[in-house]
C-alpha cells in the first residue's frame, strides 16, 4: 500500500447526497483490466454515450480537472462492494475523500488502498466545499502527520480518525502483514472451534 | 448478561484480540465470485501464499456469464477474460468451482442457502455486497473488499471493529399483493439508505416468524440498502427445515448436535440494542421506486413527489435529478407509468417463490407489445424447480424469455443491459443512474409488480390483476 503522509493538490467539490460506487466506476466499466481505470472513472457523468468528455461535468472543467482531493457528501460510496471504485479514485489520482459518512465496504477498501476517508460533520463538510469554491486557486493540504486540512485561504481544520489506520496509512503497511503476523491465534481457535463446532468443518462431518 | 444474536455470533469467532479494541475475526464461509476476486488471487500468488482452506471457500461464476441458453465464455466477448481467469485462479489454488455448466451454479447469495453452505450462527463472507442476504438463515453474513478477499484466503481472518446493533421489528401481517420485497423496501423508504450505517440489523416480529426462509433471504438481501453491512433473522424451525438434507448442511449425529446449539442463538430477553425500529405491516401497499435511490419509495397508490416536499436540502437536490433522469412529472401517479422492459431475477427475487409469485400474475395473459420481459432463475436449481412445476411454460406461453441462472439485467455486467433512456421495472435492489445499462431508468419492485407491470404495459397496483383473478 502506498504511503500517505502531507498531500497537497487541487479539490472538488461534489456535494451530491449519496455517490455510490457504480457511479464511480460502472459494472461495465470495470470488465476486464484493471489497468488505466482512472480514466473511467465516473464513466456516465464525464463522458457521453459516444465517449466525448461532456463539459460540463465538473470534473472535466480546467479549474478541477485532475483533483486529488474529492468533498462529498452523505453516504458516500454506498452502493456495491467493488474496490474497483477506490482503484478508480486512486489511478485518478484522487487520494482523499472528505465526507459527512460513508458506504462501509467503500470506506474499508479506501483504507487497504492508501485512500484517506476523512470523516467531518456535514456543516464543516459544506465549508469545506465552500471555501474551495471561493478560492482563487482551489488547492489544498491534508496532513495526516498533524491530522489538520490546510483550506485554501491558510485555515486550518482538524480531523480524527482510528490510530491504527493513521499508523498504517502513514507508513504504508498492509493489514495482511497484520493478520499473517496472528496465525497463531486462528490455530488456536480453530483446534478447540473443531471440537465445539465440528458441523462448520466439511472434512468433519 | 444478556446477548442479542449478533453478540453471541460474533463472541464464539473472536480469534484474538488487540489493544485498541479490534479483533480477529474467524470465517467459516468464503464464497468467491468471478468479478471481484482477479486481482485477490494474484496478490496471493505475489506474496507466494496459499489458500488456507479450499475446504471454506466455494467459487462460482455468475456475474458476468451471459443468459441465453446454449451460453460459453465465449458469450459475451468483454467479460471472457475475466471467466477464463477465473477457472485458472480455482486450479492453481485448488479450489471447488461451479462453473457456467454446473447443476450446482447460480448467484453466488442463491446457491449460498441452497446447497447449506450458510449455516446458523456462521460467518460467511463474499467481495459482493448482498452477501447479507445469507443473514436470512441466521448466518453473519457480509460484503467485503477485494483486498479483505486476499486477507480471507490468505488467513481465513478478518481484522474488524464490533459494530453496532439495531433491532428492526416487523409487527402485523401482509396484505394480498404484498410481499417481503415490500416490507423491506418499507423499511429503506421510510428511515432511509443510511439508516443502517455502522449496525448489525437484527429483522423480528411476527411479520418475520411468518416468512418462509426465502423471504427471509429477500428482507435480509437488501439490508444494504438500508446501509447495514449485514441483516440477521434469528434461526428457528422453519430455518431447520429448509437446511435440512442440503449439501453441505450437517448431517446425521452432526445435524442433531448443530441444531441443538443453533437453538441457543436468538438473541436472550432483555438484550439491548444500539437501536431500535417498527414496522407495521398491515399498513404496507405494493412499493415502488420513482427514483435512482433505494429510498426513493412511494406506494403504487401515491402520485410521484415533488421535490418541494422534501424537507431535506440533499433530498430535494436528489430528487430534482432524479425527476429528470427518470422523466417523470412530479404530482402525476406512478401507476400508468409506461415500461419497455421488466426483469425478474437477482439475489433479490430470483427464488423459486418469486417466480412463483410472478407467474401466478402472468399466467393465461400476455406480455404487453413492446415490452421486453425477461425471466432469469436465481441458480440452475430455480430453474429445475421451476421447470419442474411448468412455470417456465407459463412465462413462456405469455411471452416472457426464459434464460440461464446468473446476475444479468441485475448489474448488466453480462451483455444484458436496459438500452439508454429505456424504462424498466425490477426485481432487482438498486436503481442508480445507469445500473442497468448507460442512461437506464429502473424501478424497483417485487416479482408479482414487474409481472403486473409486463403484462399491462405500464407500472400497475398487482392487487388489481389479483382480484380480476379471485373474482
Amino acid at each position: 500500500m502506498d504511503k500517505f503522509t502531507v498531500l497537497r493538490g487541487k479539490a472538488v467539490p461534489m456535494m451530491r447526497a449519496n455517490i455510490n460506487t457504480d457511479d464511480i466506476i460502472s459494472a461495465q466499466a470495470m470488465a476486464g483490466k484493471v489497468e488505466r481505470i482512472g480514466e473511467r472513472l465516473f464513466t456516465g457523468w464525464r463522458f457521453d454515450l459516444n465517449g466525448d468528455k461532456r463539459p460540463e461535468f465538473i470534473l472535466n472543467t480546467p479549474r478541477y480537472e485532475g483533483a486529488r482531493i474529492l468533498v462529498g457528501g452523505i453516504n458516500f460510496g454506498c452502493g456495491s462492494s467493488r474496490e474497483a471504485a477506490v482503484w478508480a479514485l486512486t489511478d485518478y489520482g484522487i487520494r482523499c475523500v472528505i465526507a459527512p459518512s460513508y458506504g462501509e465496504i467503500f470506506h474499508d477498501n479506501s483504507y487497504q488502498n492508501g485512500l484517506l476517508p476523512i470523516v467531518l460533520d456535514e456543516p464543516l463538510v459544506r465549508r469545506i466545499a465552500a471555501a474551495i469554491e471561493s478560492a482563487a486557486v482551489p488547492e489544498m493540504i491534508i496532513d495526516l502527520t498533524r491530522c489538520r486540512i490546510v483550506l485554501p485561504d491558510g485555515a486550518e481544520m482538524p480531523f480524527a480518525i482510528p490510530d491504527e489506520r493513521r499508523a498504517a496509512l502513514l507508513v504504508g503497511m498492509d493489514e495482511l502483514d497484520v493478520l499473517l503476523g496472528r496465525m497463531p491465534d486462528l490455530d488456536a481457535f480453530q483446534r478447540a472451534d473443531r471440537v465445539a463446532r465440528p458441523w462448520v468443518w466439511p472434512d468433519a462431518t | 448478561m444478556n446477548r442479542t444474536l449478533f453478540d453471541k455470533i460474533w463472541d464464539r469467532h473472536v480469534a484474538g484480540t488487540f489493544s485498541d479494541g479490534r479483533a480477529l475475526i474467524a470465517i467459516d464461509r468464503h464464497v468467491v465470485q468471478e468479478t471481484t476476486s482477479w486481482h485477490a488471487f494474484d496478490a496471493l500468488r505475489d506474496r507466494g501464499l496459499t489458500v488456507r482452506h479450499p475446504e471454506l471457500t466455494w467459487s462460482v461464476i455468475d456475474h458476468s456469464i451471459a443468459t441465453r441458453p446454449g451460453r460459453t465464455a465465449d458469450s459475451y466477448p468483454p467479460t471472457r477474460d475475466m471467466i477464463l481467469a477465473m477457472r485458472r485462479h480455482c486450479a492453481e489454488f485448488g479450489l471447488r468451482l461451479y462453473d457456467i455448466d454446473d447443476a450446482r451454479q447460480g448467484i453466488v447469495h442463491v446457491i449460498s442457502p441452497e446447497l447449506g453452505i450458510a449455516q446458523p450462527g456462521c460467518t460467511l463472507v463474499c467481495a459482493d455486497s448482498h452477501t447479507a442476504t445469507s443473514g436470512g438463515l441466521g448466518a453473519w453474513a457480509w460484503g467485503i473488499g477485494t483486498t479483505q478477499v486476499l486477507h480471507v484466503l490468505a488467513t481465513q481472518m478478518l481484522v474488524l471493529r464490533k459494530p453496532r446493533t439495531m433491532r428492526v421489528a416487523f409487527t402485523g401481517r401482509l396484505g394480498r399483493g404484498v410481499y417481503a420485497k415490500d416490507m423491506i423496501l418499507s423499511l429503506i423508504g421510510r428511515y432511509g439508505t443510511a439508516a443502517g450505517t455502522g449496525h448489525i440489523v437484527e429483522y423480528a416480529g411476527p411479520a418475520i416468524s411468518g416468512l418462509p426462509v426465502e423471504g427471509r433471504l429477500t428482507v435480509c438481501n437488501m439490508s444494504v440498502e438500508f446501509g447495514a453491512r449485514a441483516g440477521l433473522i434469528a434461526a428457528d424451525d422453519t430455518t431447520f427445515e429448509y437446511l435440512s438434507g442440503r449439501p453441505f448442511a450437517p448431517a446425521g449425529a452432526g445435524w442433531d448436535a448443530a441444531v441443538a446449539d443453533w437453538r441457543g442463538l436468538p438473541s436472550d430477553d432483555g438484550a439491548q440494542y444500539d437501536t431500535e425500529l417498527e414496522i407495521d405491516c398491515t399498513a404496507i401497499a405494493p412499493r415502488v421506486t420513482w427514483g435512482n435511490s433505494p429510498q426513493d419509495l412511494i406506494a403504487i397508490d401515491q402520485p410521484i413527489p415533488h421535490p418541494d416536499s422534501f424537507a431535506d436540502v440533499d433530498r430535494r437536490a436528489m430528487a430534482e435529478r432524479a425527476l429528470t433522469y427518470m422523466d417523470l412529472v412530479p404530482g402525476r401517479p406512478i401507476e400508468g407509468t409506461k415500461i419497455d422492459f421488466a426483469f425478474i431475477g437477482s439475489c433479490t427475487n430470483g427464488r423459486l417463490s418469486d417466480l412463483r409469485e410472478a407467474a401466478s400474475v402472468a399466467r393465461g395473459r400476455k406480455v404487453a407489445r413492446d415490452v421486453t420481459a425477461l425471466v432469469v432463475p436465481g441458480s440452475a436449481a430455480v430453474k429445475r424447480e421451476a421447470e419442474a412445476e411448468g412455470l417456465d411454460r407459463v412465462f413462456l406461453a405469455a411471452g416472457f424469455e426464459w434464460r440461464e441462472s446468473a446476475c444479468s439485467m441485475c448489474v448488466a455486467a453480462n451483455g444484458d443491459i436496459v438500452p439508454p433512456g429505456k424504462r424498466s421495472i425490477s426485481t432487482t435492489n438498486r436503481n442508480f443512474e445507469g445500473r442497468q445499462g448507460p442512461r437506464s431508468r429502473t424501478h424497483l419492485a417485487s416479482p408479482a409488480m414487474v409481472a403486473a407491470a409486463a403484462v399491462t404495459g405500464h407500472i400497475t397496483d398487482v392487487r388489481r390483476l389479483l382480484d380480476g383473478e379471485a373474482g
